[in-house]
């Protein structure tokens, strides 16, 4: 084989995928699916995906030593956050760990106590984000927590600090002699209502190869390949940016959303100003970043169905709708025609709610000078492109159909969803690829994303 | 060393009018506050918010469009509960709709839980040196 192909990996929470790029052709030259193995040991079904190629495609050990991977395997990158008021180191903090493709599983404010601290030990993150107070403004919140931090035991082990400066020495002095490997970058948000994420962006990813796929047993996989280099969120978001905005002369699409459904979330991510579409209009809230992820923890096709079916209530629903939805709990596949109809109401509903939470609201207040409104969140009424992936996206007959769901409603018209965008359907698998590539050939990248999207 | 006092600016509820705070906030700048400007429409929550994390000293509301009684009930409570007993709050401004005696603002307002009142054609350096005594008297700096 020569120079032109390259390898990609995702280790997922279920499937472990293969691609193998030519890049003169920008094409997927194959890629195979098995069962991820990460609880025995991840590289039997790292080779086991390989071997699985077609026997024509030669691989040699030095174009797999060149092979990147993301992974989402061990229950992907569990992130706590903790801050000072909800509303804004907090959420700050949220927002941070999500735009490095995290998941967050637990979220606190203001002083810990002790039962918060036994509550986060029991969730045992791979990382705690403590953040807290502008710089030069409140310390005592975020060294307080630091305290309450540096008394647990060995299920917290790495620590991320992007809080008020201010506090950095006293904190520091706090976990001195802890083994606890604690860092500190640049605060979240170093003034009220201005928000910095990309250095702490960098550090949770930085960890998270350093670390974390050590500790999850994902690293051995480097035995094999070259190197697990980024959480799969991440890869995604990498991907969408770079086809959202192009690269060189190579035009994008412009502002877009992806949609990613999965088993047990669905992930939306939005690379758009969403600044205010009509100029009556007041921003309220924190400030949005251009890249946006909101991950929905309780849409999931396979093991979240509960929560689904609490939504579907009041719709009308094909016949058999209970029995056919308690089989997808059990994993079953929609096969008959009823069962595929449930599957599709599921699925755009999920598309709908994800789309709903993730968009911004607008909203109308009076006051002495008549109505103003009061935009929160993005404004993306405007975007021209939506991609859907995710299984229940790629292997529907009707991707286009689910993905409607994340359209604008007249009925709903203070939530602004996008009004007349195209949409696409990632059917061969390749965002992750994508993500991975651009960060050494964005150019080859951005070409494959091109030509491998199919506009439905 | 000391450190610079914070102080939180803004307009609050409906009231758009932007140019009042803006030349509170430069002046107050100018006379070596750190100033937090929230700008208008600024709901009391986040006033509150605000001072929670920037560890403010005080609170300063500049108000022009009559309303602000309403909006700023219980607004000390409120302070008291987050932890903000001890933030000065100031405001100033055309605090009432027609004509009347500004004493009865004044009253209203230190009733709402506020140290300073201000009329509309007050000085800002009087708020200035104002507040450099109240947080001398609480040896804040």
């Amino acid at each position: 084989m020569d120079d032109n192909i390259r390898i990609l990996i995702d280790f997922g929470s279920t499937y472990t995928k293969v691609a193998v790029i030519d890049l003169d052709k920008q094409g997927i030259v194959s890629s195979s699916r098995v069962p991820s193995t990460v609880e025995t040991d991840i590289t039997l079904g790292l080779n086991e995906a390989l071997e699985k190629l077609p026997a024509d495609i030669n691989i040699s050990d030095s174009e797999k030593k060149q092979a990147l991977a993301c992974s989402s395997a061990g229950g992907g990158l569990r992130m706590v956050c903790v801050g000072f008021v909800s509303e804004l180191t907090s959420e700050a903090a949220n927002r941070a760990a999500l735009g490095a493709g995290a998941k967050v599983v637990g979220r606190f404010s203001y002083e810990l106590d002790e039962n918060e601290v036994k509550e986060i030990e029991a969730i045992s993150p791979d990382i705690v984000l403590l953040t807290g107070g502008t710089n030069g403004g409140d310390r005592k919140v975020i060294t307080h927590n630091a305290r309450m931090l540096s008394g647990t035991g060995s299920a917290i082990t790495n620590i991320i600090v992007a809080g008020n400066k201010a506090a950095y020495d006293d904190i520091k002095a706090i976990f001195a002699g802890s083994d606890k490997r604690v860092t500190c970058t640049s605060n979240v948000m170093p003034e009220i209502a201005k928000l910095d994420l990309a250095p702490c962006n960098r550090e949770i990813r930085e960890i998270f190869m350093k670390n974390i796929i050590e500790a999850k047993g994902i690293a051995k996989a480097k035995a094999i390949i070259k190197d697990v280099i980024m959480p799969t969120p991440s890869a995604v978001l990498e991907a969408a940016r770079l086809i959202a905005g192009g690269f060189g002369d190579a035009a994008g699409l412009g502002e877009l959303i992806v949609i990613d459904v999965g088993g047990a979330t669905t992930d939306v991510h939005s690379i758009a100003r969403g600044i205010p579409g009509r100029n009556d209009v007041v921003m309220g809230g924190l400030p949005e970043p251009y890249e946006k992820r909101t991950v929905e923890g309780d849409l999931g096709l396979r093991y979240n169905i509960d929560s689904l079916t609490e939504l579907v209530k009041g719709r009308d629903t094909p016949p058999g709708f209970d029995a056919i939805v308690r089989s997808f709990h059990r994993g079953k596949l929609p096969e008959t025609a009823e069962e595929i109809a449930c599957h599709r109401l599921l699925s755009s509903l999920t598309v709908e709610v994800a789309m709903n939470r993730h968009a911004g609201t607008i909203e109308a207040v009076y006051g002495p000078a008549g109505q103003m409104l009061i935009q929160r969140g993005k404004d993306l009424t405007s975007v021209k492109c939506v991609i859907g992936t995710g299984g229940p996206l790629v292997f529907s007959r009707n991707p286009r159909e689910i993905l409607e769901g994340a359209l604008f409603q007249e009925a709903a018209p203070a939530i602004l969803k996008p009004k007349n965008p195209r949409f696409y359907i990632d059917d061969s698998y390749i965002l992750y690829a994508v993500g991975l590539l651009s960060q050494t050939e964005p150019a080859r990248a951005l070409n494959l994303a091109m030509k491998n999207l199919k506009e439905v | 060393m000391t450190e610079k006092a914070t102080v939180i600016t803004g307009t609050v509820g409906q009231d758009a009018h932007v140019i009042g705070t803006k030349i509170l906030s430069r002046a107050f700048r100018d006379a070596g506050f750190n100033v937090v400007e929230l700008g208008c429409l600024t709901p009391p929550d986040e006033f509150i918010q605000a001072a929670q994390e920037t560890d403010a000293d005080a609170i300063l509301i500049s108000s022009l469009y009559g309303m602000a009684e309403m909006d700023l009930q219980g607004f000390k409570d409120k302070c008291r509960e987050a932890g903000l007993g001890d933030v000065l709050l100031y405001i100033g401004g055309i605090l009432a709709v027609s004509r009347h005696d500004f004493k009865e603002d004044e009253e209203k307002f230190k009733k709402l839980g506020f140290d300073r009142v201000y009329p509309p054609e007050a000085d800002i350096n009087t708020a200035i040196e104002d507040l450099r005594n109240d947080l001398k008297a609480r040896g804040k700096v």
